[in-house]
C-alpha cells in the first residue's frame, strides 16, 4: 500500500495571532506555526495502516514556516520518505495554490491512497483535500474516521462521519484520497532524544514544482470579533458571581 | 534516618536512565527487605510494587513490568528511596526508566501526560500557556516586578517563579503575593518573563530523558546570559532539580527555596508580621521539599513567627509525610490513577489534616493548592478545613492580601 | 454574476436537513434583492416528497433515481458538476456539513469555480455579494467579495434562520437526466447507528455543558452536581467526549447533536466554530472560561472569566438555596 500524506502548517493559536496593517491578511510575524491538527490524524492513520497491511508511507508539506522539525517527527514516527516542496511562493498560499502545487507532484507519482486532514483552522477557500483530489480526478471521502482493507482487492472501505453520532459505511476503489478526521488511535509520541537525533541524521529532500495560478478570493478585510459585543461579563469574587448567575436564572424562571 | 539520606549527593541523570542491562549491577544490591513496597503509598495497586520490580529487574523480566501497571502508578514520593537501606535509586531510577522504556516501545500513552509532553516541548510548559503570557500574572501586582532582560544589572535574587505559578490561577495570585513579601522586604530581586522554562523535573519523572535534557540545556543557556547571586524557587520539584540535578551538566547555581530564604529572614520579617491570626494549622511536607531536600524546619519556623498561629502535626509528618499524589508527572495521570486505586492520596491527605483540628493545611508547593481544595471537597470537609501556602499565610498576617 | 442563486439541498433519514431550509431562506432573499431566481438542487431515491417543502424556491433540478437512494460524493458530484457548467453564473449554497465539504472542493477544482467555507453572512453590498466567513477557531473573521462568475458557498449550519426558508409551495419541476448510471468509483455499503441512548440531550430545557477547562474526569461530578440542582443534563463538546469522559450521545456540535435549550451553560468552553455550530441556538447562553479572549463570549449572552472549577460548587450552592426558597 503506497500512501502518501500531504500535511501543512498553520498558525499556532496558543502564541495567538494579528492582522498586519494591510487589514487583510495574518501578521506572519505575529504568528509561529504547527502542524495542522487533522493532519496529525491523517499521518497517525497513515502508519496505522502500514502496521496492518504494510507498504510505503510518504510526506509532502510546502515549503513554509518550522515544517522541516514535523516531517523529521513524521520520519521518526515510521513514514519512509518526508519531502518540502518548493513552488517559489513566499507566504503561505491559500489551499487552492497549495492544491494545484501537490496535484502536479502527485500527480506524476503513483499512490493507492493519499491522506490529508479533513480541514485546518485557516480553510477559507475550502479545504485541502477535497480540492487537490478534484485536480487529481480521484474519488473524495471526507470526514473519514476508519479506514478497512476488505477482500476486495484495489478498493478500501472507509467510515465517513455524521452528524448525531451516526456514520456511513462506504467503498471507495483506489487509488483515492479520503480526508481524515480522527485516526483510529490518538496520534503517537515521538520521544524527543529520538527526534533530536533523526533532526541530526534525517534527510528530508526539496523537490521543487512550478508557481501555480489560482484564483486568488478577493479579501475585503479581516477582523477580529467584537470584544463585549457578545456577553455581558459578570464580574466580582466567586461568590458574588455565583449569587449574580443564580439571580439571573431565577429571573429567567430557569430554576425549579 | 538522616544518615541514609542520599539527597545531599548531587545526581547525576546519566546515572538516573541507566541502561537497564549496567543498571542491574547497581540494583543487585537489594536485599528484598520489602522497606520500599511497605512505605509505598501506591504499592497495594500495583502490579508489581517496588520491591517486585527489583526482583523482576535482575530476573530479567524487565519487559513484563514495563507491560504493567507499575511504571505510572509511582507518585514520585521518594519515600521508597529515601529509607532503602542499599540507597537505591528506586523512585528516581528505576522508575523513570520504566517509563522511558514505555515510551520507546511506542505503546500508547495516557492522553493527558501525552499532551503535558508536548506542551512542555512546544511552549516550555505543560499547560499550553503561551511564552509570551508567562509573566502576565505579574501585571496586577501592584508593585514592580522586574524582568531581568530588561534590567541590564546585575541582581541579588533571580526568582524562577516556575510553570504552575505563572501560569494557573490559584498560583498566580500567591505569585503576586510573594512579589509583595520581597518588596516589603526589599530584596533586590527579577524574574525571567517569557524566557523562563520549565526546569524539567516533571519531564524527567516521566521517562523523557531527552525532553529533560533539551530543558536542562536550553536553561542553562539562558541563565548563562545573567549575573546573579542566588536563584529562589517556589516549586520544589524545581528546586530539588536545579539543586541536585543540574551541576552535573554544567549549571552550578545557588538556589533556594522560599522556605529558606524567608526563614533567614526572619529576624527582618517578623516585625511585619502585625496581624494575629488566630488559627490552628498543620503543616504538609511535600515531597521535594521533604524526603528530598530535607527543609522541615524552616516553614515550621515560617508559621510559628504569625502571631496566634497554633501549629500541630498530622500523623504522618517530616519524612513520612504522605504524598498529595501529584509528583513525577502523576499530576497528569489523575486519570489513570483513578481508575486503578481505589482511593487517592490527597483525599487520604486531607482526613490526616481533618482528624488534627486545624482550621488550614499549610502548603509551600504549587500543586498542592487545587489538589487538596478538590480533596477538601471531596471528602466533605469544607465547613472545616482550608487550603493555604505559607506565602498566603504570611502575606495575611503582615495585611498584603 | 448572474443574479440566480442555486442551493444544492441535503437530507438525511427521510427528512430535509434545517440546513437546507436556512440556505433557502437566504438564497431567496439575495436571489429577490438582485432581481434572479432561486433553484434548488435536489437528488436521492423517492424524494419527490420533498419538492412541497421547497417553496421558496423558483425551480428544483430534480434527479430521482435507485442510485441515488444514498449520499455519495462521486455520484451526486458529477450530476450537480454538470448541471453546474450548463447553467448561466450563479451564486451556489451548501451546507458546510459532512456531505457539503465533500462536494465543496472537488466541483470547485474540476470546474474551476471559486469557492468559499466557513460562511456565517452573506449580504448583497454595493453590487456585490459578501461572504463573511469565520477561521481560526473563531478568533479571526475574514470578508470576501465574491467574483462574478459561478462561485460555491459553503454556509456554516445555524448561520441563517431556517423558518424564513420553510416554504410550502410548487416551485418548477426540472428533471436532471443522469445517464442510466453515474458512473462512480464509491459505493454506499450500510448506516452505522449511534450508540443506544442513554439520554437525549436534544430534549433537555437545560444543559451543563463541559469543555477541556473542566481538567479531568473527576471534575464532571462538580457539572453534574450543578446539573441535578438544575434539572438538567450534562453534554460535552468533542474534546471531552474524544477523551472518553462521557459518551458519544452527549457531544454538542458539527459532528455530534445540534441542541437548542433553555439554557446553556458553558463551562471551560473556548467555543470553536463547530461547537458553536451545535448550540447557537440555545435561549439563553453564559459561558464560563478564564481566557477573556475566548470565541464563546463573542456569542453568550452572560459571561465570566471566574474559573469554572471554583465557580460551580459556588454556584450549586446558590441554586440549591434558591430551590428551597421558592420551595417554601
Amino acid at each position: 500500500m503506497n500512501i502518501a500524506v500531504v500535511v501543512k502548517q498553520v498558525p499556532d493559536l496558543v502564541e495567538g495571532l494579528e492582522i498586519d496593517a494591510s487589514g487583510k491578511a495574518i501578521d506572519p510575524g505575529s504568528v509561529r506555526h504547527i502542524l495542522s491538527e487533522s493532519d496529525d490524524h491523517a499521518l497517525e492513520e497513515a502508519l496505522l495502516i502500514k502496521e496492518r497491511v504494510g507498504g510505503r508511507i510518504e510526506v509532502f508539506s510546502l515549503d513554509m514556516g518550522e515544517v522541516r522539525e514535523n516531517l523529521v517527527m513524521a520520519l521518526a514516527k515510521g513514514a519512509d520518505r518526508a519531502a518540502l516542496v518548493n513552488a517559489g511562493l513566499d507566504s503561505i498560499p491559500n489551499n487552492h495554490a497549495a492544491a494545484q502545487v501537490f496535484a502536479s507532484l502527485l500527480r506524476n507519482l503513483t499512490f493507492d491512497l493519499i491522506l490529508t486532514g479533513v480541514r485546518a483552522i485557516d480553510d477559507l477557500d475550502g479545504s485541502l483535500g477535497g480540492l487537490l483530489a478534484g485536480y487529481l480526478n480521484l474519488p473524495y471521502v471526507g470526514l473519514v474516521r476508519k479506514v478497512e482493507f476488505p477482500a476486495t482487492p484495489r478498493t478500501v472501505v472507509v467510515q465517513k462521519e455524521y452528524p448525531g453520532g451516526y456514520a456511513a459505511e462506504l467503498e471507495v476503489q483506489l487509488p483515492a484520497l479520503l480526508g481524515i478526521q480522527a485516526a483510529e488511535q490518538p496520534p503517537r509520541y515521538v520521544p524527543i532524544s529520538r527526534l533530536r537525533q533523526m533532526m541530526k541524521a534525517a534527510i528530508v529532500e526539496e523537490l521543487l514544482v512550478p508557481v501555480p495560478r489560482p484564483h486568488p478570493l478577493e479579501i475585503e478585510r479581516l477582523f477580529k470579533p467584537e470584544e463585549g459585543i457578545g456577553a455581558s461579563m459578570l464580574s466580582g469574587t466567586p461568590e458574588v458571581i455565583a449569587r449574580q448567575m443564580a439571580d439571573l436564572l431565577v429571573e429567567h424562571r430557569l430554576v425549579r | 534516618m538522616g544518615a541514609l539520606h542520599t539527597s545531599s549527593i548531587p545526581e547525576k541523570p546519566g546515572v538516573l536512565f541507566p541502561e537497564i542491562a549496567s543498571a542491574e549491577d547497581k540494583f543487585r544490591a537489594c536485599i528484598q527487605c520489602g522497606v520500599c513496597s511497605a512505605s509505598c503509598p501506591m504499592g497495594g495497586f500495583m502490579d508489581y510494587p517496588p520491591r517486585k520490580a527489583v526482583r523482576m529487574l535482575l530476573e530479567g523480566r524487565f519487559d513484563e513490568v514495563v507491560a504493567s501497571n507499575t511504571p505510572w502508578l509511582c507518585v514520585s514520593c521518594h519515600t521508597c528511596a529515601t529509607r532503602c537501606p542499599s540507597q537505591l535509586k528506586i523512585s528516581d531510577g528505576l522508575f523513570p526508566a520504566l517509563r522511558a522504556a514505555v515510551i520507546a516501545s511506542g505503546k500508547q500513552l495516557d492522553q493527558d501526560l501525552q499532551k503535558a509532553l508536548q506542551n512542555a516541548y512546544l511552549y516550555g510548559n505543560p499547560m499550553a500557556g503561551s511564552p509570551n503570557k508567562r509573566a502576565d500574572w505579574a501585571k496586577t501586582t501592584g508593585i514592580p516586578v522586574p524582568i531581568i532582560s530588561q534590567l541590564r544589572r546585575p541582581v541579588d535574587v533571580l526568582w524562577i517563579v516556575e510553570c504552575y505559578p505563572s501560569f494557573q490561577p490559584r498560583g498566580q495570585a500567591i505569585s503576586r503575593l510573594l512579589a509583595r513579601i520581597l518588596y516589603k522586604l526589599g530584596v533586590d530581586f527579577a524574574i525571567l518573563g517569557r524566557e523562563e522554562r520549565c526546569i524539567g523535573d516533571c519531564e524527567w519523572m516521566a521517562g523523557e530523558q531527552g525532553l529533560f535534557e533539551m530543558l536542562i540545556e536550553r536553561n542553562i543557556e539562558i541563565l548563562g546570559k545573567y549575573k546573579f547571586n542566588k536563584i529562589l524557587m517556589t516549586d520544589p520539584h524545581s528546586y530539588r532539580t536545579l539543586r541536585n540535578v543540574y551541576p552535573s551538566l554544567g549549571g552550578r547555581y545557588n538556589v533556594e527555596h522560599y522556605v529558606k530564604f524567608l526563614a533567614d529572614r526572619l529576624g527582618q520579617l517578623k516585625p511585619l508580621l502585625k496581624k494575629k491570626l488566630h488559627t490552628t494549622v498543620t503543616y504538609h511536607d511535600s515531597c521535594c521539599l521533604g524526603r528530598k531536600t530535607e527543609h522541615y524546619d524552616e516553614p515550621r519556623a515560617l508559621l510559628q513567627a504569625i502571631p496566634g498561629l497554633k501549629l500541630v502535626e498530622m500523623i504522618q509528618n517530616r519524612e513520612s509525610a504522605l504524598c498529595c499524589g501529584g509528583g513525577g508527572s502523576t499530576i497528569y495521570l489523575d486519570r489513570f490513577i483513578q481508575e486503578h486505586a481505589k482511593d487517592r492520596l490527597a483525599d487520604r491527605r486531607i482526613l490526616q489534616a481533618a482528624a488534627t483540628g486545624a482550621h488550614s493545611i499549610a502548603v509551600a508547593c504549587p500543586f498542592e493548592p487545587s489538589r487538596f481544595e478538590d480533596a477538601v471537597k471531596v471528602t466533605g470537609n469544607e465547613a472545616n478545613l482550608k487550603v493555604k501556602d505559607i506565602i498566603e499565610l504570611l502575606a495575611e498576617s503582615m495585611e498584603l492580601v | 454574476m448572474n443574479k440566480d442563486v442555486l442551493v444544492v439541498s441535503e437530507h438525511f433519514k427521510g427528512r430535509l436537513n434545517e440546513i437546507t431550509l436556512e440556505l433557502l431562506g437566504k438564497g431567496r432573499e439575495l436571489a429577490q434583492a438582485r432581481g434572479g431566481r432561486l433553484g434548488v438542487i435536489l437528488l436521492g431515491h423517492g424524494v419527490r416528497a420533498f419538492v412541497a417543502e421547497l417553496g421558496a424556491a423558483d425551480v428544483v433540478w430534480l434527479a430521482d433515481h435507485a442510485q441515488l437512494q444514498e449520499f455519495d460524493p462521486e455520484a451526486y458530484g458529477t450530476i450537480i458538476l454538470s448541471k453546474l457548467k450548463e447553467l448561466p453564473s450563479a451564486l451556489v449554497l451548501l451546507g458546510s456539513t459532512s456531505a457539503g465539504l465533500d462536494l465543496l472542493g472537488s466541483l470547485s477544482a474540476r470546474g474551476d469555480f471559486p469557492c468559499v467555507d466557513n460562511c456565517m453572512r452573506l449580504e448583497a453590498r454595493d453590487g456585490r455579494i459578501v461572504a463573511t466567513s469565520q477561521l481560526y477557531g473563531g478568533k479571526v473573521f475574514a470578508e470576501v467579495a465574491l467574483p462574478e462568475e459561478t462561485t460555491l458557498v459553503a454556509v456554516v449550519p445555524g448561520s441563517f434562520p431556517s423558518e424564513v426558508g420553510r416554504i410550502s409551495g410548487s416551485p418548477e419541476v426540472q428533471l436532471l437526466t443522469p445517464p442510466e448510471l453515474v458512473s462512480s468509483r464509491i459505493t454506499f455499503r450500510t448506516l452505522i447507528e449511534p450508540p443506544a441512548w442513554d439520554v437525549d440531550i436534544t430534549k433537555a430545557a437545560i444543559l451543563v455543558a463541559v469543555g477541556r477547562g473542566i481538567q479531568n474526569a473527576d471534575n464532571l461530578a462538580l457539572a453534574e452536581e450543578l446539573a441535578e440542582a438544575l434539572g438538567g443534563t450534562v453534554c460535552a463538546s468533542r474534546p471531552v467526549i474524544d477523551q472518553g469522559w462521557l459518551p458519544l450521545t452527549r457531544q454538542v456540535g458539527k459532528s455530534g447533536m445540534t441542541v437548542k435549550p433553555k439554557l446553556y451553560l458553558a463551562l471551560g468552553i473556548s467555543g470553536a466554530p463547530e461547537h458553536i455550530e451545535g448550540m447557537k441556538q440555545s435561549e439563553m447562553i453564559i459561558a464560563v472560561n478564564t481566557d477573556p479572549n475566548a470565541p464563546i463570549f463573542g456569542m453568550a449572552h452572560y459571561g465570566t472569566t471566574e474559573d469554572a472549577l471554583e465557580l460551580l460548587p459556588l454556584l450549586t450552592e446558590e441554586i440549591r438555596a434558591a430551590s428551597l426558597k421558592k420551595a417554601s
